[in-house]
């Protein structure tokens, strides 16, 4: 094994797959001869030159819309958004085209591309650059959505995003590109669609993804010294979900806590609040509780925004509540 | 690539094509008539001549991509037309399977890419088959298609941009007939002729007869050797005019009888003919064998696609996943 940072993951993973198959290509603002805007392609046109390799301008349609063609004409791209919030500005060629092609065209046509950067909250940016779309990306049939939490998930599972022949969304975070941790030294990959249990517990399951996973792991250590065990589950898919490992953890704990770093009305939590409810209802000791952000825009005054995001103490307050334990 | 020679067996395969695609849209509008067809439908009637044209500059492995008006175009490029009005009612033999529907029509084997519902949304993806034959170092073009409404979209301004600093192998080509749905091109902008947006990227750009084949063929002909060669795109604005209204809802009270008139004296297929029967090029028998070929073959498509089947429901998950085993939703 060895230690690398979350960005080094991203960079190995695209490096890696780039050596195995001359037709993937990146693409993005600043990704070239920046080394990308938080260095995730580091090196890279040095190696594989600016063919494969390119910057350009701020047009996001444009550049998602003509990696959209490439992919449907033999190439595999690797599109970079700076960050999820400028996808807004190409989500016709997303939804409309990178997750329809295949279905419209009586399934002829494949369209193997990756959309990954960062996604959420990365300091007090407010409202247009602190937004977290994994839920409605999910939403769209045609797409799959990864949110990794860690290096070692986002390495195997950016590479298998890339072998995939469908369009994957792939959701990183500004403030995770410095997290480090271990991943082997070898080739390794991570399937798309498995949940992972990060840590195993016996009174409350918490089911979450992404950076904000870190806040359910704050929380598990203080309640550990209470004595309460949490179980806590990291989808890194939202589309698809892995309920079969949710579901179970369930029937175990009896209890179940979902936290999302996005707004509550349609997130990836109220879709597990259901499926739980609609499947392992008798195994549940109480109403099931979910931490998102606030139901607002992101603020930018550090107060404001330490009160849009979730925080430890609103889960232990929810695993506390769903004990019923003061 | 060679020049090809416009010559007599041309005049009458655009003749035949053309009558074809004229009649088989027109019994398109009357099965919608009758709601064997639904959805919305957009008719090609009086631009077939842009589609004769630019047919016959393309090779093999170029490609074509279009809006929502693509019954024919596919049929241009070899696709079997039983499968098109098969797809227009929604039958399993059609070419997506029933999924697509008028709007949507792919034959990515003969070259024809779609078939795009959202205005202006399929501008990238030309440039983006353009792109991979670039990568790929293929010698081949994509003739992407748009309306004078499309190309006043944001896409067009990126994918201009970028394909000119890329030197995208791939011709812009504006249908421009005059109206986005019932919005005339001069309500549309302070800034005509069309031709003209592509001065802002230094883009070549010219206007063209679109009721003249021979006219689209050497534009687009000229167009797609600048691109084989690596000097990248060019913005044909090819002026036409559609006889139907926008779609088979449209009241057309935005345009009056004469100007129809006006335009429809002008009619490509009558013009073509006009030229085969002025040289000698067939004789009336031949020409009644024509119409006949093409009456039968309109017939063969609707009884194809009326005795073949619906897709079955269980369809309905197939081919949105190149995963196989991809597991969906079902509450």
């Amino acid at each position: 094994m060895k230690t690398i940072q979350f960005r080094e993951a991203v960079c190995e993973a695209m490096t890696e797959e780039m050596r195995r198959d001359e037709n993937i290509f990146l693409m993005g603002e600043e990704v070239a001869e920046y080394n990308g805007a938080y260095k995730a392609s580091k090196g890279m046109l040095d190696e594989f030159g600016p063919k494969r390799v390119l910057d350009t301008p701020i047009a996001e349609l444009g550049f998602a819309g003509i990696s959209v063609g490439a992919a449907m004409n033999g190439l595999r791209p690797i599109v970079e958004f700076m960050t999820f919030n400028f996808s807004m500005v190409a989500i016709d060629q997303i939804i409309n085209n990178a997750a329809k092609m295949k279905q419209m065209s009586g399934g002829q046509i494949n369209v193997p591309i990756v959309f990954r950067g960062p996604t959420a909250s990365a300091g007090q940016l407010a409202a247009t650059h602190s937004q977290a779309f994994e839920s409605w990306y999910a939403n769209c049939p045609g797409l799959k959505v990864v949110v990794p939490s860690n290096p070692y998930d986002c390495k195997g599972l950016l590479k298998s995003a890339i072998r995939d022949n469908d369009p994957v969304i792939f959701m990183e975070s500004e403030q995770m590109y410095g997290d480090k941790g271990e991943v082997p030294e070898g080739e390794y990959l991570l399937p798309i669609g498995v949940a992972d249990i990060k840590r195993k517990g016996t009174d409350v399951t918490i089911v979450s993804f992404g950076k904000i996973i870190k806040v359910a792991y704050e929380a598990a250590d203080m309640l550990a010294k209470e004595g309460i065990s949490c179980e806590i589950i990291d989808l890194r898919t939202v589309r698809p979900i892995d309920y079969d490992t949710v579901i179970e953890s369930v029937k175990k704990t009896n209890r179940l806590v979902c936290l999302e770093e996005a707004w509550p009305l349609g997130s990836i939590a109220t879709e597990i609040t259901y499926k739980v409810q609609s499947e392992a209802f008798d195994y549940l000791d109480a109403p099931v509780k979910r931490i998102t952000t606030t139901d607002t825009p992101a603020p930018y005054s550090p107060t404001l925004l330490e009160a849009f995001l979730p925080q430890v103490g609103q889960v232990i307050d929810a695993v506390k509540s769903v004990m019923y334990v003061k | 690539m060679a020049k090809k020679r416009i010559t007599k067996a041309t005049y009458l395969k655009w003749y035949e094509d053309m009558l074809f695609w004229r009649k088989f849209e027109d019994m398109a509008a009357a099965l919608y008539i009758q709601q064997k067809i639904r959805g919305f439908l957009h008719l090609y009637n009086g631009q077939e001549a842009i589609l004769a044209g630019s047919a016959y500059a393309m090779e093999e492995g170029d490609n074509m991509i279009t809006a929502y008006r693509n019954h024919v175009q596919p049929m241009a490029l070899g696709e079997d037309p039983r499968r098109i009005m098969a797809e227009l009612m929604g039958k399993v033999t059609g070419t997506s399977r029933g999924k697509g529907g008028s709007m949507h029509m792919f034959s990515p084997e003969k070259g024809f890419w779609g078939g795009h519902g959202i205005v202006g949304g399929q501008i990238p993806l030309g440039a983006g088959l353009a792109f991979a034959d670039q990568y790929l170092g293929r010698n081949n073009v994509t003739l992407t298609y748009m309306g004078d409404g499309a190309i006043r979209q944001g896409s067009w301004h990126e994918t201009a941009n970028l394909a000119m600093l890329w030197k995208l192998p791939v011709v812009f080509c504006v249908e421009n007939n005059g109206y986005a749905m019932g919005t005339s091109v001069e309500r549309t902008a302070g800034q005509t002729p069309i031709h003209k947006l592509g001065e802002g990227y230094d883009m070549p750009n010219r206007a063209v007869d679109g009721m003249d084949p021979i006219a689209v063929y050497d534009a687009v002909y000229e167009a797609a050797e600048r691109a084989r060669r690596g000097d990248g795109p060019t913005l044909l604005e090819i002026r036409t005019y559609r006889y139907k209204g926008h779609s088979m809802s449209d009241p057309q009270k935005y345009r009056t009888k004469e100007e129809v008139a006006e335009y429809q004296a002008k009619d490509p297929i009558t013009l073509c003919l006009n030229k085969i029967k002025e040289k000698n090029w067939a004789t009336e028998e031949e020409i009644t064998s024509i119409n006949q070929r093409v009456k039968d073959l309109v017939a063969e498509c609707v009884k194809f696609a009326e005795e073949s089947d619906f897709p079955d429901a269980s369809e309905l998950y197939q081919g949105i996943y190149a995963q196989e085993d991809y597991p969906f939703i079902k509450n």
